[in-house]
């Protein structure tokens, strides 16, 4: 079987023990979905905040394992101040890279921002660097590649990518009144 | 208690299993995951195989040897399986594909001809999801009422209350051994309440009938539920046992071949009992197997499993205590007497999803989850548990694997 070291990175280790962006946001301005895994009942409420289609603020609560709770934290990182677009570009590679959902478009085309109903929509142009380049330090994902060893581990993709589908979730919510 | 103390009640059967010669890694498994489903034995796998090498042909519908021989193999399942739980006839037992559905057929089948708006159903907060969900979607499309048994702080039915609780009551439906907790009820008292107070009286006792000796007319319930699977023998075949009487008025639940008498344009006529439950083709492979299940642990007599049991599961209540402390939780009763050996646990603050897989990479299978009981979730706090379960397999060298895994998942995760 593949090593525990291959799932457990440090970085994921060092993300479960001092998760970033924990909490809560008033909601409104912020939106909020709650997310559940079915299969251990874990529950994460994400809260975001999008101004002029930015996300200008993230937040996550709830309980779940390592897997889930590092993955949130990192996401609330790499989401930050990102435009809406970037941040679905973003899941598709995250999803991508467990294997799971469409795989991402070429990064030089630009043409599917329109595309109906597609998840894995592309942005044309992100500020300070090439489309795709959205963890901003020149690989495709950062401290987000820890998790590719997830997929060794089929049973914890779900907890992987919880925080991500409930994230897509908010960021359609309507606005609470 | 000691080891040398422990080991005479202790059975070796371990050998008659052969998935558990299975090894990962070069190292031998360790199942400590029964409470889920149960591994089988050679017995039960030949029984099938020869069943369906030899004898395997349609039941109750064809007038050529085969399928008369078949058809007795089938029936003389249901025999064995009735046997098993001390029914009056064979016929008061009905084929169902899990504990599960004989838990529907109840609720959907007796409940939808007998409950109307305002009738009270009395569940326990120790019930699996199978014991609830049927109730809440009869709750939904007839307007019953659902009321809870509450539970004590060491996780046994709080039963200060339940007369108050059953007045006016229709139904009474309980674990007779909670799946997460292991606390075991006392049934009697309980089918003697529900009468008492005018209501039938159902036992979900798919965690008791494969860990000790079950009674059914003793109890003197009116529907006992369980399976196969969790028994040593194949999934896809549980039983539901009725008192004849009750499965003769209840309607048929499931439409279809077998279960009827006579069928016209106009309407159908319903087979006798126990056919009138078993719609289509049944699980007949997997029959013959139960009945395997059955003569196996009959051979070892299940006063002698549940004495097993209650050694390792003392055994481990007592080792993981010493050697953790604080650092693990373990709910349930502590009195041996009222618990199986059902292990749900909290460890070091860590998710449980975390303990199963470390505890993976040294082959102990545990269960990580919320163990199809929500409602007792909540109640106890958590999301989820990891939970170990013992069966007449597992021996002293299980238990003390699960406390060295246990011990490297806290080495792997320490701050």
């Amino acid at each position: 079987m593949p090593g525990l070291d291959d799932l457990y990175r440090e970085i994921i280790l060092d993300h479960y023990r001092s998760p970033r962006n924990r909490g809560e946001l008033p909601t409104p301005p912020a939106r909020l979905a709650v997310g559940h895994n079915p299969l251990c009942g874990d529950e994460v409420t994400v809260y975001v905040d999008v101004e002029n289609g930015t996300v200008a603020d993230v937040k996550v609560s709830g309980q779940g394992c390592s897997i889930s709770q590092s993955s949130a934290s990192m996401m609330t990182q790499a989401v930050k101040g990102r435009s809406i677009d970037e941040v679905q570009s973003m899941v598709a590679r995250f999803k991508s890279m467990l294997s799971i959902g469409e795989p991402p478009p070429p990064r030089s085309t630009s043409s599917n921002g329109d595309r109906d109903g597609g998840a894995a929509t592309t942005s044309a142009s992100s500020p300070g660097g090439e489309a795709g380049d959205v963890s901003g330090d020149g690989s495709e994902l950062g401290d987000l590649e820890a998790l590719r060893g997830v997929v060794k581990f089929p049973v914890r993709i779900k907890c992987a990518t919880l925080a991500w589908n409930t994230l897509v979730e908010a960021i359609d919510a309507p606005i609470p009144t | 208690m000691t080891a040398a103390a422990t080991t005479s009640h202790l059975i070796d059967v371990r050998a008659e299993f052969p998935l558990l010669a299975r090894r990962f890694d070069d190292k031998p498994l360790v199942y400590l995951d029964s409470a889920n489903t149960s591994q089988k034995p050679e017995s039960v796998l030949v029984a099938m195989d020869e069943f369906a090498r030899t004898t395997y042909a349609p039941i109750n519908r064809s007038a050529y040897r085969l399928a008369a021989e078949a058809t007795d193999v089938y029936e003389g399942a249901r025999a064995s399986v009735a046997r098993f739980v001390n029914a009056r006839d064979a016929n008061e037992i009905v084929f169902t594909k899990n504990a599960t559905e004989s838990l529907n057929l109840v609720a959907r089948a007796w409940g939808e001809d007998n409950l109307h708006e305002g009738d009270v159903v009395v569940l326990t907060h120790m019930e699996h999801h199978a014991n609830i969900v049927p109730w809440h979607q009869l709750a939904a499309a007839r307007g019953i009422e659902l009321r809870w048994v509450p539970l004590t702080d060491d996780g046994e039915l709080d039963l200060s209350g339940l007369d108050a609780l059953l007045d006016g009551a229709k139904v009474f439906s309980f674990t007779a051994l909670s799946n997460v907790l292991g606390t075991i009820t006392p049934v009697r008292h309980l089918v003697d309440a529900a009468h008492t107070a005018g209501a039938l009286a159902v036992v979900d006792a798919c965690q008791h009938v494969p860990h000790g000796p079950t009674d059914v007319q003793g109890w003197d319930a009116d529907f006992v539920a369980f399976s196969s699977h969790k028994m040593c023998g194949p999934s896809g075949i549980g039983a539901l046992w009725g008192r004849a009487e009750l499965l003769d008025a209840t309607p048929p639940f499931l439409g279809g071949g077998n279960m009827i008498s006579d069928v016209r344009l106009d309407g159908f006529t319903p087979a006798p009992v126990p056919a009138k439950f078993e719609a289509g083709t049944p699980p007949i492979i997997e029959a013959a197997g139960f009945a395997a299940a059955v003569d196996f642990l009959e051979g070892i007599g299940m006063d002698n499993v549940r004495r097993h049991e209650m050694t390792l599961t003392d055994y481990a209540l007592t080792t993981l205590d010493e050697r953790f402390g604080d650092r693990i939780r373990i709910h349930g009763p502590r009195n041996i007497e009222h618990r199986a050996g059902v292990l749900s646990f909290e460890f070091d603050d860590l998710h449980p999803h975390d303990v199963s897989q470390i505890l993976d990479a040294d082959n102990v299978c545990v269960r990580a989850g919320h163990h199809c009981a929500k409602p007792l979730m909540r109640l106890l706090g958590v999301t989820a548990t990891a939970r170990a379960s013992l069966y007449l397999y597992n021996d002293i060298a299980d238990v003390d694997a699960l406390g060295d895994a246990l011990e490297r998942a806290g080495d792997y995760f320490a701050l």
